[in-house]
């Protein structure tokens, strides 16, 4: 397909020059997937080959859009109206995402329109339908945006899913995928299910660099509020800056901090995933009119509409990931052929090494990203069950479909089988359910038992689970919405606390039919700083490159002054860690033994390692009492020194105590909560479903501890176990802990090292608590009977 | 196991770590809220296929208990079985285990808004809709004083929700004992109105006594960042 002389002109009245990937895309055959920088055009290159071959053509649904934001189908639809409207073209573009009205998804579903924009949810929705035939039987193409985030999560993989079964009920679909540079853009189109890579001209470099500070970063601590004049100075020189901050509470503490120094009253505000919809729309309806000189956000704003203002993009904190720093950078500056500015703020000296290691990776081009592994088998249950909603199917047929799926190219029909097994009977050891399957195989065919179960399946659509949250509202009828809490952390609230949330503080006064009630509590310091998100490890590329910086003195010459001192004692007075070398080190201090250990290994694995060695240190009578771990580090506190720790460190006892440990852990017994609502083992909360005055629905972890007492080899367990050894647990980081150490240096000290000093000042301490949670229960519950007199 | 030992309308009771309450003076057995069947009812629903373990769990607890304190009267408060259809759906061995676990000694099955109807033959005992025994038990607390189940109590503690008696100057609310049941936090105004001041019992391995509605004034220590 060629570029029409219509186009053409429609083009020059633009001044614009069609990019060659739009052209490309244009002439490509089968499937594809475009690599190209923000602001590369790449929209209107996915939609271009649509816009050409509509032209005529009418009848049905043509082109199918996914992008995982519902905010950029409203965009995309705003932006693709002038080019139709400029050629004349009778095409009718609508979104339908969960925010659609009933009645306009009813009228989506008798009469289509030719283009489609939708969430990966609604296409799933969608599918379940009775009609999906008729829906998707005349659909050329399909174009998915962001696909490089999608295929982050779960969402990508139902999302796959989604199109293997598009495949089927179209078989001359075109796939085109959108995506950010990414690391293995050969993987990404595997993902995608196969299809060419056509990569955009790439830009110009970023320009890119440690912001200079007037005061060296601190020893430790995470909030870089060190910088703040600095970082006031710099959204001052430009026109709009985004600052992106690993965490909530952190975002909501550096803004607290810039507004405390902002003498200019620069307008600045802040985004995250805890502020109301309502706040963060306006917010950003602020920025995209120009109103806002900065913004203060989290990963909130990674994707998202294009702000052709923003100038100038802050990293504050260590960016833990080179690619989503790259991305995060190319948000400054989306006119194409300009270079991006970015200035990263370490929060402290060991983050200023990260920083310094992230910067040569990105000069390097040298992304980063570990393999997600295959697809997971509790979207496919999910999938399995909502393909029985849209009408009965035949297993082989399904199994050869799935497996079109790049996530699920190489699933077994074992799995595939205990899939179907779960879905129709529960997958139980004990067959108590032949009378009530979910399922049940007639005529060949597989079939829902009750119809009238769709309804509560379609009900359950999607991959992402939220933790349960809370609204929080100011005090009083109708007070103000603030934004949400995880319930959590709710719990853990006692009247007269204070917290952060929204950029002021807060009073916890009560918690009334599932809403916590606030009072403002200006100028007051608030008492709880942090609330518990999502923490994420530094990435493996990204640790080795630190390693090796560390290790090599005579690449120091890229390091400030103080932190090439600070390495230079440590290189006096104990190790470096560097390649291939495992350095800890044994010290005393204030009558208790220490015990560091340079991993390397990102935050989760060096936790449950922390976890793990305490364990075997508790067996060997080392008697430990906590644990800190850092993406780098560990450090673990004794009453008797490690004077050998190799038996720690051994892989056999490290993989045994994982299991014990593992059964009875608070993460698993969180991932069994995600697995089991994705496939359909109990019901997601709705909004508004718990009312006051009812017995809430048990909890998810009574389900697991039955599990694992009467039916341990149970499919949901597996899946459980699966995860959480890649996520949160990241057991296989240990491994390649091990793997890349042939030796262990370990150092024998009279006082802490220059290295381990920073790591008593962090919190996020682990005490070891052997029968802990039930002794503090009870000293908790003897104190209040003490307290209100009553014992 | 402990359990906590406490007076409710002139009697010496003891609310065990279980969930199940023992009246030493009469050697009854009182349990609430079994919900026997639950995950059979769900499932024949339409809904969940939920584990089908937690009767045998139930029961399994529950034999413990009567080995452990060997009662003349075992009471099931009520909601005995997640609905008349459940008690009748029961497995055999099920029955039988019930049977082995009645021998010898009364059974009453108090009637629940779950389970309103009609004892299936099987099942051994027999059924009421209140005893009077100087106090009232029922399924739902009414006029005071009585023993009753219904609502599910729980307790937050350390963090943790766990499920608990509550005991107040009128009512004595016992636990769900069945295995698949949620709680009703002990602060949620339908049990504050019934006991707008007493104990919470929380089960946990322990039976731990906390007060409820009393004000309290304490200094708390500084709070942990970065949980």
């Amino acid at each position: 397909m060629i570029l029409p002389p219509d186009f053409q002109d429609w083009f020059a009245r633009q001044g614009w020059q069609p990019h060659p990937h739009q052209l490309a895309l244009l002439e490509a055959e089968g499937d594809s997937l475009l690599i190209a920088p923000t602001g590369g055009g790449k929209t209107l290159a996915g939609f271009l080959p649509s816009l050409v071959e509509l032209r005529d053509r009418s009848g049905g649904l043509h082109t199918l859009y996914v992008s995982p934001l519902k905010a950029l189908t409203a965009d995309i639809a705003r932006n693709l109206s002038r080019p139709v409207a400029d050629l004349g073209l009778d095409i009718r573009i609508e979104d339908r995402t969960g925010d659609t009205r009933a009645s306009q998804r009813a009228r989506q579903r008798r009469d289509p329109p030719d283009i489609l924009l939708t969430t990966p949810e609604s296409l799933a929705l969608m599918l379940s339908y009775e009609q999906a035939p008729e829906i998707f039987g005349s659909l050329r193409r399909v174009v998915l945006d962001e696909l490089h985030a999608l295929a982050e999560n779960k969402r990508g993989d139902q999302l796959m899913l989604g199109l293997a079964r598009l495949k089927t009920l179209a078989p001359d679909l075109r796939v085109t995928g959108l995506s950010a540079t990414v690391e293995d853009p050969q993987r990404l189109a595997d993902f995608m299910g196969g299809g060419r890579v056509i990569h955009a001209d790439p830009g110009p470099d970023p320009d890119i660099a440690m912001l200079a500070t007037s005061r060296p970063a601190p020893w430790a601590g995470g909030g870089g509020h060190y910088a703040v004049p600095d970082v006031l100075n710099e959204i001052r020189r430009a026109t709009t800056t985004i600052i992106f901050i690993n965490t909530r509470a952190q975002a909501e503490l550096f803004f607290q901090a810039l507004w405390a120094e902002n003498e200019d009253n620069l307008p600045i505000g802040l985004h995250h995933g805890s502020l109301a919809r309502e706040a963060r729309q306006r917010v950003e309806a602020a920025m995209a009119s120009g109103q806002l000189r900065a913004v203060v956000a989290t990963g909130s704003l990674d994707l998202g509409i294009d702000w052709g203002s923003v100038d100038l993009v802050i990293q504050v904190g260590a960016p833990k990931n080179v690619k989503r720093l790259v991305q995060r950078i190319g948000r400054a500056n989306h006119r194409y052929n300009a270079p991006s500015r970015a200035r990263i703020v370490p929060a402290n000296r060991f983050e200023v090494i990260e920083c310094i290691a992230a910067l040569e990776a990105v000069r390097d081009r040298d992304l980063d990203g570990d393999p997600r592994g295959p697809g997971p088998l509790d979207v496919l249950c999910q999938h399995i069950l909502l393909t029985a909603c849209a009408g009965p199917f035949d297993a082989d047929a399904l199994y050869r479909e799935v497996r079109q799926a790049g996530p699920y190219r190489d699933l077994s029909r074992t799995d595939f089988d205990a899939c179907v097994d779960f879905a129709a009977t529960g997958g139980y050891a004990l067959r108590a359910y032949d009378r009530w399957q979910r399922m049940m195989l007639r005529d060949g065919l597989w079939r829902l038992r009750d119809p009238r179960a769709a309804r509560d399946l379609r009900m359950n659509i999607g991959t992402i689970v939220e933790p349960e949250s809370l609204k929080v509202r100011f005090r009083g009828r109708g007070g103000a919405l603030l934004g949400e809490v995880e319930e959590g952390f709710a719990a853990t609230l006692e009247r007269g606390d204070t917290f952060l949330i929204g950029g002021m503080t807060v009073r916890y006064d009560a918690l009334r039919e599932m809403v916590v009630e606030v009072t403002k509590q200006p100028a007051k310091e608030p008492k709880i700083a942090l609330y518990s998100g999502l923490k994420l490890a530094t990435s493996t590329q990204l640790s080795h490159r630190v390693q090796a910086l560390i290790g090599d003195p005579s690449r120091h010459g890229s390091l400030p002054p103080d932190t090439r001192d600070w390495l230079a004692l440590q290189a006096r007075v104990s190790a470096l860690p560097r390649s291939g070398t495992l350095v800890c080190e044994t010290f005393p201090r204030n009558g208790r033994w220490h015990f560091s250990l340079f991993g390397f290994a990102g935050r989760n694995a060096m936790q449950t390692l922390g976890l793990l060695m305490t364990r075997t240190m508790e067996v060997a009578g080392l008697g430990p009492l906590g644990f800190i771990a850092t993406d780098y580090a560990l450090l673990i506190w004794s009453l008797d020194p490690v004077t050998d720790p190799e038996p720690l460190l051994d892989r056999a006892a490290l993989r045994e105590g994982l299991g014990d440990w593992l059964g009875s852990n608070a993460v698993m017994k969180r991932s069994f909560r995600n697995v089991a609502t994705i496939a359909g083992l109990i019901q997601r909360n709705l909004p508004g479903q718990r009312k006051s005055g009812r017995q809430a629905t048990f909890s998810s972890d009574i389900l697991y501890d039955t599990l694992r007492r009467y039916d341990p080899d149970h499919l949901m367990l597996k899946i459980t176990a699966a995860e959480a050894r890649r996520g949160l647990v990241d057991f296989g980081r240990i491994e390649e802990m091990l793997d890349r150490s042939d030796r262990l240096d370990h150092r024998m000290l009279e006082r802490v090292s220059p290295l381990a000093a920073p790591l008593l000042l962090e919190y996020g301490r682990v005490p070891i608590a052997g029968h802990g949670v039930e002794r503090l229960a009870e000293a908790e519950a003897a104190a209040l009977m003490a307290e209100a007199g009553l014992a | 196991m402990t359990s906590h030992i406490f007076d409710f309308a002139g009697q010496r009771l003891e609310a065990r770590a279980s969930g199940a309450l023992y009246w030493p003076a009469r050697r009854w057995l009182i349990v609430a809220d079994l919900h026997l069947g639950k995950s059979e009812r769900m499932a024949r629903r339409g809904g969940a296929l939920l584990p089908p373990y937690e009767t045998q769990a139930t029961l399994d607890r529950l034999a413990a208990e009567i080995l452990a304190t060997d009662p003349a009267v075992v009471v099931s408060l009520g909601d005995g079985f997640d609905d008349d259809a459940a008690g009748r759906a029961l497995p055999d061995h099920f029955c039988d285990n019930l049977r082995r676990m009645a021998a010898g000694r009364r059974w009453v099955w108090v009637s629940g808004n779950h389970d309103p109807g009609a004892l299936c033959p099987r099942m051994p005992g027999e059924t009421a809709q209140e005893l009077h025994e100087g106090l009232t038990l029922r399924h739902e607390a009414g006029q005071g004083p009585d023993i009753s189940g219904h609502f599910h109590p729980c307790v937050r503690l350390a963090g943790q929700r766990l499920r608990c008696f509550l005991i107040g100057r009128d009512h004595l609310i016992v636990p769900a004992f069945g295995e698949y049941t949620g709680g009703l936090d002990v602060a949620d105004r339908a049990l504050s109105s019934l006991i707008p001041q007493g104990i919470a019992v929380a089960c946990g391995n322990r039976a731990m006594p906390v007060p409820v509605g009393h004000p309290i004034r304490r200094a708390r220590p500084a709070r942990r960042i970065g949980r």
